[in-house]
């Protein structure tokens, strides 16, 4: 499924937020919106959800310009935000319809795929961060979203499980091939998933720079390309003070 | 793997760990039983004493033991289960009366816009008014009987079940609704589905506070005039001069009062079991 933004841009109570966004994803590519904090990252994938609809300009799911919210996209919040009144898999399968058999063994399936098949008659006060953020992740993907939007989706992590979910769902979409947008100010994490990144600065916000990132997967996570892309994504948010020293 | 079996196990060993917080928790319950009664204890005994000895004269004030008599006096003569009977009725039929009106009249406020700027400023202009200024009108609309007395107390009741529900709907969080909203739910799924199951803590609270207003309202309604029920045990002592019916008909009061709210408290630890509350220790 693809993806095509054309002049996105979102006015909140007289403050444009971020303005003339424009990209296209193309089916199975993974982008990752970068920029500072209120640079409009989240606005975006808020718009392209369809949680938002106030935007101005188009947004075009394979093809069709729509502001509702479609079915074949999948959202993973900052926070796991699961129902705390249902198990674990009761929050899994809260998007599905169908039997309850059917809809228990597919949620017993992606239980599993993020490691928590243990787990699942568990209430969500009885599990730590990563965990919630893993059943969150499968409730996500259970609905076998074609497009899926992350908005910083493992800041509120500690680095171990971080890392552990960038790789779940590097498997996730190897499997898959969905149409990934991930809002992250984690430049190692960009680097890490994307294909491209998409660096939004200024208030508001607009697209600075896009650097694609051919490097085959796996990634080693220290190699020196993604560290010169480190540097150079550092350099155009302004944030790469050695040079500032040197002169 | 190792950190996710290590997970695992942290919530199972965590299992075992809460049984053994458990036993701990009950013994240390007794001991809170125990030290709770202790002072209730000694003064009953002092009370016992001093009445004996007739420091307090009995006209005023009776022993302990002469008002347990009086209660098991009541029994034996079968007038108490129909005093009890009568009063638990009339608290259980405004409890849900009140109740009911509560739910559909909080539904529609909390869910539709329009509803509230229609009802709610006159509901929380009613409020203001002291509900046992309502009785001389009730009286006068339906008379001194049952429907009156019902209504009164079902008045006492819908407030604070209506305010909590209101608030309950109001306070559900915007971000569980989004989740809803992207997993492409209806209006009725959302409210059935999210927002009444992420609001009935609130709704539970208004229930045991309305209930406890419910059991305030019945001395009100039963003082102005009835019959027969505990309120009416609490006019019959002031006539007959004998403080021990008094006495007896507010232990009466206490106990069931206490009764029926250890039961809906049940239900609140039953349905709200999910909550991840602080626990006391």
């Amino acid at each position: 499924m693809s993806l095509e933004l054309k002049n996105v841009g979102r006015t909140f109570a007289d403050k444009q937020a971020v303005r003339d966004v424009s990209f296209t994803a193309k089916q199975g590519e993974i982008i990752g919106l970068l920029g500072t904090s209120g640079c409009g990252k989240s606005t975006i994938l808020r718009a392209i959800s369809g949680l938002d609809s106030e935007y101005d300009g188009e947004i075009a799911v394979n093809g069709k310009v729509t502001r509702d919210i479609q079915e074949e996209v999948g959202f993973i919040f900052q926070e796991p935000r699961l129902f705390p009144w249902l198990t674990v898999l009761d929050n899994v399968t809260f998007g599905l319809k169908g039997s309850k058999s059917e809809k228990e063994k597919l949620g017993k399936a992606y239980l599993e795929n993020v490691g928590l098949n243990d787990s699942a008659h568990l209430f969500p006060k009885q599990l730590s961060g990563g965990m919630a953020q893993r059943v969150a992740i499968a409730r996500a993907l259970v609905t076998s979203p074609e497009i899926l939007l992350l908005d910083e989706p493992f800041s509120a992590l500690d680095a171990f499980t971080k890392m552990q979910l960038q790789d779940l769902l590097l498997n996730i979409w190897k499997t898959y091939q969905s149409t990934i947008v991930i809002v992250t100010h984690d430049i190692d994490e960009a680097t890490y998933l994307c294909d491209r990144i998409i660096i939004l600065r200024g208030q508001p916000g607009k697209i600075d720079k896009e650097i694609g990132i051919s490097e085959p997967r796996p990634r080693a996570r220290g190699s020196m390309l993604l560290a010169d892309i480190k540097t150079e994504i550092l350099e155009s948010l302004g944030l790469n003070r050695t040079e500032v020293l040197v002169k | 793997m190792e950190k996710l079996e290590s997970e695992v196990s942290s919530v199972l060993t965590k299992d075992y760990a809460s049984k053994r917080k458990q036993q701990i928790k009950r013994s240390k319950n007794v001991e809170n039983i125990v030290l709770g009664s202790i002072i209730s204890i000694i003064l009953l005994f002092v009370w016992e004493i001093l009445s004996r000895l007739e420091v307090f004269p009995s006209y005023m004030l009776p022993a302990p033991s002469v008002v347990l008599g009086t209660i098991i006096g009541l029994g034996q003569d079968g007038s108490l289960w129909g005093h009890i009977g009568i009063t638990t009725y009339r608290v259980l039929a405004g409890f849900v009366l009140g109740t009911a009106v509560a739910v559909v009249l909080g539904s529609f406020v909390g869910f539709y816009q329009k509803a509230e700027q229609l009802f709610d400023p006159m509901i929380q202009a009613f409020r203001s008014i002291p509900s046992l200024a309502w009785v001389p009108l009730f009286i006068l609309w339906m008379g001194i009987g049952e429907p009156s007395k019902i209504t009164m107390i079902g008045v006492g009741v819908f407030f604070p079940v209506y305010l909590n529900m209101v608030s309950g709907i109001f306070g559900v969080d915007r971000k569980l609704i989004e989740v809803g909203k992207i997993n492409k739910l209806n209006s009725f799924q959302l409210v059935t589905r999210i927002i009444l199951p992420a609001s009935l803590p609130s709704f539970l609270t208004g229930l045991r506070s309305g209930l406890g207003l419910g059991w305030m309202f019945v001395v009100a309604a039963e003082l102005m005039g009835a019959s027969q029920g505990l309120g009416y045990l609490l006019v019959l002592g002031q006539n007959t001069l004998s403080p021990e019916t008094i006495l007896a008909s507010i232990i009466l009061f206490a106990v069931i009062g206490k009764l029926t709210d250890w039961i809906l408290k049940i239900v609140e630890a039953r349905a709200l079991h999910w909550q991840d509350r602080l626990v006391k220790s």
